[in-house]
């Protein structure tokens, strides 16, 4: 059987709507979205997460990538229904509960790894999934890593800094403090 | 940039999804959409319905054996790329791959997909031509097996048809006499490339050359292989059968102009990067065959 099915018709346009959950940062929220909703706007427009940016459209620059069961993906690149169920992480969901800066958002502070900070949510998704894969990278190697991610105003060179300093800000603290533990 | 409206469904067995697309000649298979999509947002294409495969079961696979490498619909770039036994089994797919889009692109494209988009400056449909592999097509009529020579027809063509969706590729396994290796080049890195070029050169067991193919993406409007054996036939490498081989291929290529490059400069790359990878291949074969040795 078919699963997402629409469920109503929007009495303007008189398309086909779809009941939709989507798993945001560990928050489960429902949705009801035309089938051509990209997932990036149902972050943006339908859950009010504006941190995820959408800058080409059509998936060349990577500032709307987010994390889909922890792997990078394009969210201009998916339509929101075909993500129903998955755990996804948006830039909103990088900080730790109490506000404090994860490790990649830290070392684009202390390395001045932005300027606009428009293309910054997708670097930092990309680097925190990349640092997971590989937590010591060279300086090559954290070229290759933000190689699908176009930035404007750096020049690259302070985001290179940036993912070797969180790689070494990951190493200096291992692991999150569990809640309610003291940090 | 948002796509025209589409009745969207997704799935949950194989056959019903050959039924739905059985149903609606103008209906289109979504599983990665790293293609797909740029093309509805930008509206250049607008289907009137999208058959979601990424909720059918047993499509996901990379399975590997002597005889080749079969990846199924739902197997991720980053997947195929990942899997140790089909590198080992047939390195020019991971070589090839490795050129494709970006590792976030890979993340969520699919081989398969990429194979039956049929973009002619995509790096697997030459390589699935070149190596003679084929592809698994199901409809509600049954399944049949379309060989990569007949696959291609035109630009973003193929001979699929509408109704049915390519369920597996099947790359064949690198011969123990054979090399290979691929190169491009783009105007940025991950872009699509201005000429690509793959190639399989075999060798006897003294080390006489007695096969030379190369494969051309970017080049004309379908991925083009061609013999270039006849460069090579005193069964050695040097730099002038290299510009032998080079002149061979630049006579059965037509290089295009596009707002990319000039006709001139891509019948440049497709001369430099026929002489680096058919060496590069050579090199691989040696040292294949001495690795054995």
């Amino acid at each position: 059987m078919s699963t997402d099915a629409p469920t109503q018709t929007d009495p303007d346009t008189g398309e086909d709507l779809h009941d939709v959950r989507l798993h945001v940062n560990g928050i489960v929220h429902q949705v009801r979205i035309p089938g051509r909703r990209l997932l990036s706007d149902a972050l943006r427009h339908d859950l009010g997460l504006t941190g995820t940016h959408v800058g080409c459209e059509h998936g060349v620059c990577g500032a709307c990538t987010v994390l889909l069961e922890g792997q990078p993906v394009r969210a201009c690149l998916m339509f929101a229904v075909s993500a129903a169920g998955q755990e996804l992480t948006t830039v909103e969901g990088l900080a730790a509960p109490d506000g404090r800066l994860g490790p990649v958002q830290q070392a684009f502070k202390e390395c001045h790894g932005l300027q606009c900070g428009f293309c910054t949510p997708g670097f930092l998704t990309t680097i925190t999934a990349g640092l997971r894969d590989n937590p010591d990278p060279t300086e090559d190697e954290a070229r290759e890593m933000i190689g699908g991610n176009l930035c404007r105003c750096t020049g690259y060179q302070n985001i290179v800094s940036a993912v070797c300093r969180a790689a070494e800000i990951a190493r200096l603290e291992p692991s999150e403090p569990l809640e309610g533990e003291q940090p | 940039m948002k796509p025209a409206p589409f009745s969207y469904s997704r799935p949950t067995t194989l056959d019903e999804a050959l039924a739905s697309l059985a149903a609606d000649p103008d209906a289109k298979v979504l599983a990665g959409g790293q293609s797909l999509v740029p093309l509805l947002s930008m509206r250049l294409a607008a289907p009137s319905a999208l058959v979601d495969i990424n909720a059918v079961p047993d499509l996901d696979h990379v399975r590997t054996d002597e005889k080749g490498v079969r990846v199924g619909a739902l197997a991720r770039h980053a997947a195929v790329l990942a899997d140790p036994e089909a590198r080992r089994v047939q390195p020019l797919v991971s070589l090839a791959l490795q050129r494709v889009a970006h590792p976030t692109i890979r993340n969520r494209g699919t081989t398969v997909g990429s194979l039956v988009h049929a973009d002619a400056s995509a790096e697997m449909p030459v390589v699935l031509v070149l190596l003679g592999g084929s592809i698994t097509a199901a409809s509600v009529a049954g399944t049949r097996t379309i060989e990569a020579a007949d696959l291609y027809v035109g630009p973003l063509e193929s001979t699929l048809r509408h109704d049915e969706i390519a369920t597996e590729a099947f790359f064949p396994a690198l011969p123990g006499d054979a090399g290979v290796a691929f190169d491009e080049i783009a105007r940025r890195h991950g872009d699509y490339a201005l000429c690509g070029v793959a190639a399989v050169v075999r060798a006897d067991e003294a080390g006489s050359i007695t096969s030379v193919r190369a494969g051309y993406l970017s080049v004309s409007d379908l991925p083009t292989v061609v013999d270039l054996s006849e460069a090579f036939a005193a069964g050695t490498l040097d730099d002038a059968s290299l510009d032998a081989a080079a002149d061979l291929a630049l006579a059965s290529l037509d290089p295009a102009a596009d707002i990319h490059a000039t006709a001139d400069y891509r019948a440049h790359l497709a001369r430099v990067l026929t002489k680096r990878v058919v060496r590069q291949a050579h090199d691989d074969c040696t040292a294949r065959r001495e690795g054995d040795a």
